[in-house]
């Protein structure tokens, strides 16, 4: 039955490339790209985290002297360097890139059985600016004045008067810009590919309600992106005028700088760069999270040999927190001046999307429930990542209520908790696909016993690092503080910087290990089977690696949904999306 | 949930289960294998969102516009030259003779295909000449982009709107060469349909600014 | 490994409140009207929260260590339960919702309802990297301000008009003292980018917006001198931009005022 759409010869389009440049450098194959995209982030991960090791060696011992900085301590215009850069680095270049770019990229057409992404060409172009975009990022430590100062959200004026209100404000801040504005082109480009793909590329019988839901976390990401990153390019080119052209956006008249008048400005808003900023900046936060519920809820059902708790709730839950993502981005502007009832309703929204993460969580557990577990590290990493975004998202209920903003807002309890939910989640989130996805990948298996140190290394160590800092929101300390001595009642705050930044520098090296798995794995590990998890999706159907078409022009028919496990009555314990096996509830 | 199931049948055949449809099969042959009416329907969505994409920007513009305006007292309404009035007379006629050349398309009638193709492009290039001179005409009155914010804003958004309706011009462009050298059968439908779609936005798009500029002044 | 995972996550939910409820880092002792109120959402929102953590952090050790790959019995087939759905759905929309209206009076009584009439108006001027606090002097009115004449070096850190009558009396300090049981309405400024006033004794943190003038008001009703630091990154020296609240009776504010208008 519905054989023949198996038969078609697509060859015509996938012949594979033949020189290295075209086939590895500026490849049209989604695989490709994704492990480019993918590469691109591993990379931009080490230098956010060896710019935050660096942060946290000033926040613990301020008078210290460090490799590579120069004689002296590290100024506090340094620190601010550096903490700019490690949450632009990371926000955009890690947590966007690796999640929807690598992994989006390279599964989500098997997953849907389609030969590559809908338009290959965009595809290519999207990494290959994001590429340039993270050069012109890392650019700005290399320039006069070095890298901005104002931190990743660039709050005007201090982002929009140049060197004047600080080093790294003139010719660096600049650079921030014109690399986000890029970064915008091409996330939006790889967006209106991946709805495209998802859309109209699905192969037979493989309806919206039977999508594995990675393929629904990366199909409502794009639609995330396409409608953020333009509004946030928009804002990028207002305030590039505003600093190279004269125009009066963002700075308002009457400006006083170092006893400098501001002459040439006025009337402009603050605030609607902060409303711009945080329209895309608020979606921005599912985007970076999205991929990781996508492939959480499939690991959690592959390694507990038991369908997805409440498929259907899970889409409706990352479809609401998708429209609700939009609705929010007010909270970030609680203390901003910023009309107090408008407050009111964004709080209200706010503490909304605690129901829909609410039905996640349940959920995932629900999965897990009454199932035969396999401890496996992507399982781990599923497991850890369920427990830090309970963690991180349970702060988000403290912070969405204004009146707890009056206090809790600009201190370490938001740092804490957005890099429980958006930073480590999400990244668990990443360790989890890139363990998940590796034998498909590179064509062998990880080592699980490295994989499974590094877990038990990182997983505590990540609470360590981030769950004292609500302790010293609470205490009053703010964020973004280069140190603690000019704030007496912070002194008695030092003890628990130090013992954060030990754990963060135990942590950090023990990212030595994932990299070592990843690099001998890539060599030695022992060759991975087709399916090595017995996973039922389509990227277990097909060799690994695939082959450049990834079917070998023979599309797959899909006959159920993507969790079939321990079917009763079934010949082993899961039941391939391809097979025609009867299945007796089969839900979706 | 379980009521929903569908059981052991593939579904509706929704997708097309193809993938990396290149430029090449722009006109639902040239062998790709793909089940018929894919690469058209690939486009067309791809095009849809770039235009999705396109309009974010311009309403995070325009809310930065009506939010700015109403800000301080400093904004001072700008004075249209009258020529962007023909301009947009000269784009409206654009989208006309577009239209035009996809029914001749259709019809099978080259030789009035091509030259409704070629009258599109001198009207966009027009267009655009004649966006440049409104540009001068505001100089010669002293009007830069941070004379004030209502100029930076025109500036801004007629900027904006030119770049992207380049783009269109480029395809257009492509397009009447490919009419010209009789390599535009109906086979290139979606092509042209493409472009048309994109051409026509650009025209939507343009009364849009041209009434905010003029009516929220 | 199950068990090993499972004892993991309880030791770190056990640590993490274990600390929430004892540790040695929390809220100062409150000076203002919205303190008690604030701290009382605050503690409900941690009740509220810290059950939900405790249940789910150990419904997943739970979960783990009983449904370990070698157990006995077979898998439970289901894709799933709406009952059980619909349940905490609404069980969490009650909740979070519910939260939220509940807090919303200390907002209200900040942001919603004006400062009184009688309070006593200041202005605070953040500037790259220090704050200056303007009284406006017997006929309690604020002189013009003029940044051409803003100019620390010559000691006009505001630039007050001298052309302005009401300007006459006004008194620019480096602290912010205030009486005692007596509001007080802040009006916040800046000369160049975005500072933040924060006072964590007095539960109150509102940016200072050049182009704005924010309002906060507050009845501080506990003398003592309370630290005041900048709370929105302005620039390097933002980690040591910081002043004082002090708060003195009647009779030390007058005289302190005096001080400070004598040359």
């Amino acid at each position: 039955m519905g054989h023949t759409a198996g038969t078609h010869d697509a060859h015509a389009v996938h012949e594979a490339p033949q020189s290295f440049i075209r086939k590895y450098i500026f490849s049209y194959d989604h695989k490709v790209i994704g492990i480019q995209y993918w590469f691109l982030a591993l990379t931009a991960v080490f230098v956010g985290m060896a710019l935050s090791l660096y942060m946290r060696l000033r926040l613990a011992w301020p008078s210290a002297h460090f490799p590579l900085l120069g004689s002296g301590p590290m100024t506090p215009e340094t620190y601010l360097s550096l903490l700019t850069m490690h949450g632009t680095i990371m926000v955009f270049f890690v947590l966007t890139t690796a999640p929807q770019g690598g992994f989006g990229n390279y599964a989500l057409p098997i997953q849907i059985g389609a030969a590559d992404m809908a338009f290959p060409f965009l595809n290519m172009m999207s990494f290959w600016v994001t590429f340039v975009a993270f050069a012109v990022m890392v650019s700005a430590f290399f320039v006069t004045g070095g890298a901005p100062l104002g931190g990743w959200t660039a709050y005007p004026p201090l982002s929009a008067l140049g060197a004047i209100t600080g080093p790294g404000e003139g010719t660096g801040m600049t650079l921030w810009i014109i690399s986000i504005a890029l970064f915008c082109v091409g996330a939006l480009l790889g967006a209106l590919n991946f709805i495209a793909t998802t859309i109209d590329l699905r192969t037979k019988g493989m309806s919206l309600m039977r999508m594995p839901l990675t393929v629904w976390a990366w199909f409502i990401t794009a639609i995330l992106g396409l409608l953020a990153f333009g509004v946030l390019l928009a804002g990028g080119i207002l305030l590039l005028m505003d600093r190279l052209a004269g125009t009066s956006f963002f700075i308002p008249g009457g400006l006083v700088v170092s006893e400098q008048v501001m002459v040439s400005h006025s009337g402009g808003s603050p605030l609607l760069w902060q409303h711009l900023f945080w329209f895309f900046g608020h979606p921005e936060v599912y985007i970076a999270i999205l991929p990781g519920m996508g492939a959480a809820s499939q690991i959690l059902s592959v390694f507990s040999r038991k369908p997805i708790f409440g498929y259907r709730a899970m889409v409706y839950a990352m479809l609401s927190i998708g429209i609700l993502g939009f609705l929010v981005w007010g909270h970030h502007m609680f203390i901003s001046g910023m009309s107090p009832y408008s407050a009111m309703a964004f709080s209200v929204m706010t503490l909304s999307i605690g129901v829909p993460s609410a039905i996640k969580t349940f959920n995932w557990i629900g999965t897990m429930w009454g199932g035969k577990i396999r401890f496996t590290a992507p399982m781990l990493y599923a497991i850890g990542f369920v427990s830090l975004f309970v963690s991180g998202g349970l702060s988000g209920i403290f912070l969405g209520q204004p009146s707890l903003d009056l206090y809790l807002h600009d201190t370490y309890f938001v740092v804490g908790h957005f890099h429980l939910v958006m930073g480590v989640a999400a990244i668990f989130g990443m360790f989890a696909g890139t363990t998940y996805w590796f034998p498909k990948m590179f064509g062998r298996m990880m080592h699980e016993g490295l994989g499974k140190l590094h877990f038990w290394i990182t997983f505590p160590g990540v609470y360590a690092i981030f769950m004292p800092m609500h302790y010293l929101g609470i205490a009053g300390h703010m964020r973004r503080y280069a140190d603690t001595t000019g704030v007496n009642y912070l002194a008695a705050l030092q003890p628990v910087h130090v013992f954060i930044t030990v754990a963060a520098i135990i942590t950090i090296s023990a990212q030595l290990l994932f990299v070592i798995n990843i690099f001998w794995s890539m060599f030695k590990g022992p060759k991975a089977t087709e399916n090595p998890w017995e996973a039922t999706t389509l990227e277990w159907t097909v060799p690994s690696p695939p082959p450049h078409d990834n079917f070998g022009g023979k599309m797959p028919v899909v006959y159920h949904g993507a969790y079939e496990y321990s079917v009763p009555g079934a010949a082993k314990d899961y039941v391939m999306q391809t097979s025609p096996e009867a299945v007796p509830h089969s839900g979706h | 949930m379980a009521d929903t199931a569908a059981r052991n049948e593939p579904q509706l055949y929704i997708g097309g289960g193809g993938g990396g449809v290149r430029e090449r099969d722009f006109g639902d042959y040239g062998g790709s294998g793909l089940p018929p009416g894919t690469a058209r329907r690939v486009y067309r969505t791809g095009m849809w969102m770039a235009l999705v994409a396109i309009s974010m920007l311009f309403v995070a513009f325009t809310s930065a516009y009506v939010v700015r305006s109403g800000l301080s007292d400093d904004w001072q309404p700008l004075a249209l030259p009258p020529l962007v009035w023909w301009n947009t007379l000269a784009l409206l006629l654009s989208s006309f003779t577009m239209e035009q050349t996809r029914r001749a398309l259709t019809e099978g009638q080259r030789t009035a295909c091509n030259r409704w193709i070629l009258a599109t492009v001198v009207l966009g290039t027009v267009f655009v000449a004649g966006q440049l001179l409104v540009w001068r005409t505001l100089v010669s009155r002293g009007i830069y982009v941070a004379t004030n914010p209502s100029s930076s804003f025109f500036y801004l958004l007629t900027g904006a709107h030119g770049l992207h309706l380049l783009g269109g011009l480029i395809a257009l462009l492509y397009v009447a060469l490919e009419a010209w050298r009789y390599r535009l059968g109906p086979a290139k439908r979606t092509l042209v349909e493409v472009t048309a779609l994109y051409w026509h936005f650009m025209d939507g798009l343009w009364v849009y600014l041209l009434l905010l500029v003029w009516l929220w002044r | 490994m199950a068990l090993m995972l499972a004892l993991a996550i309880t030791a770190i939910t056990l640590i993490s409140m274990y600390f929430f409820a004892y540790g040695p880092w929390w809220f100062p002792p409150f000076i203002s009207e919205y303190g008690a109120a604030y701290d009382k959402q605050f503690m409900l929102t941690l009740i509220i929260t810290g059950i939900i953590f405790f249940f789910a952090q150990l419904g997943l050790a739970y979960a783990v260590f009983r449904y370990r790959g070698q157990r006995e019995g077979k898998v439970h087939y289901s894709h799933g339960n709406n009952a059980l759905e619909v349940l905490w759905t609404s069980a969490a929309a009650v909740l979070f919702i519910g939260l939220v209206f509940w807090g919303q009076n200390i907002w209200v009584r900040a942001h919603l309802r004006p400062a009184d009439p009688g309070s006593m108006r200041v202005e605070v001027w953040g500037q790259q990297f220090t704050w200056y606090i303007r009284y406006p002097g017997a006929d309690g009115k604020f002189g013009r301000t003029k940044p051409e004449l803003m100019k620390e070096s010559i000691g006009q850190p505001l630039g007050i008009d001298p052309d302005d009558p009401a300007g006459k009396d006004d008194i620019v300090a480096t602290v912010l003292a205030v009486p005692v049981n007596r509001e007080v309405e802040v009006i916040l400024h800046s000369k160049d980018v975005i500072h933040s006033f924060f006072v964590p004794e007095l539960r109150l943190k509102q940016d200072a917006v050049p182009g704005l003038e924010n309002r906060l008001h507050f009845t501080p009703s506990k003398i003592g001198r309370y630290e005041m630091p900048c709370a929105e990154l302005c620039g390097l020296g933002h980690y040591q931009m910081r002043t004082f609240l002090d708060v003195k009776t009647d009779a030390d504010f007058e005289q302190w005022l005096r001080d400070q208008a004598a040359p």
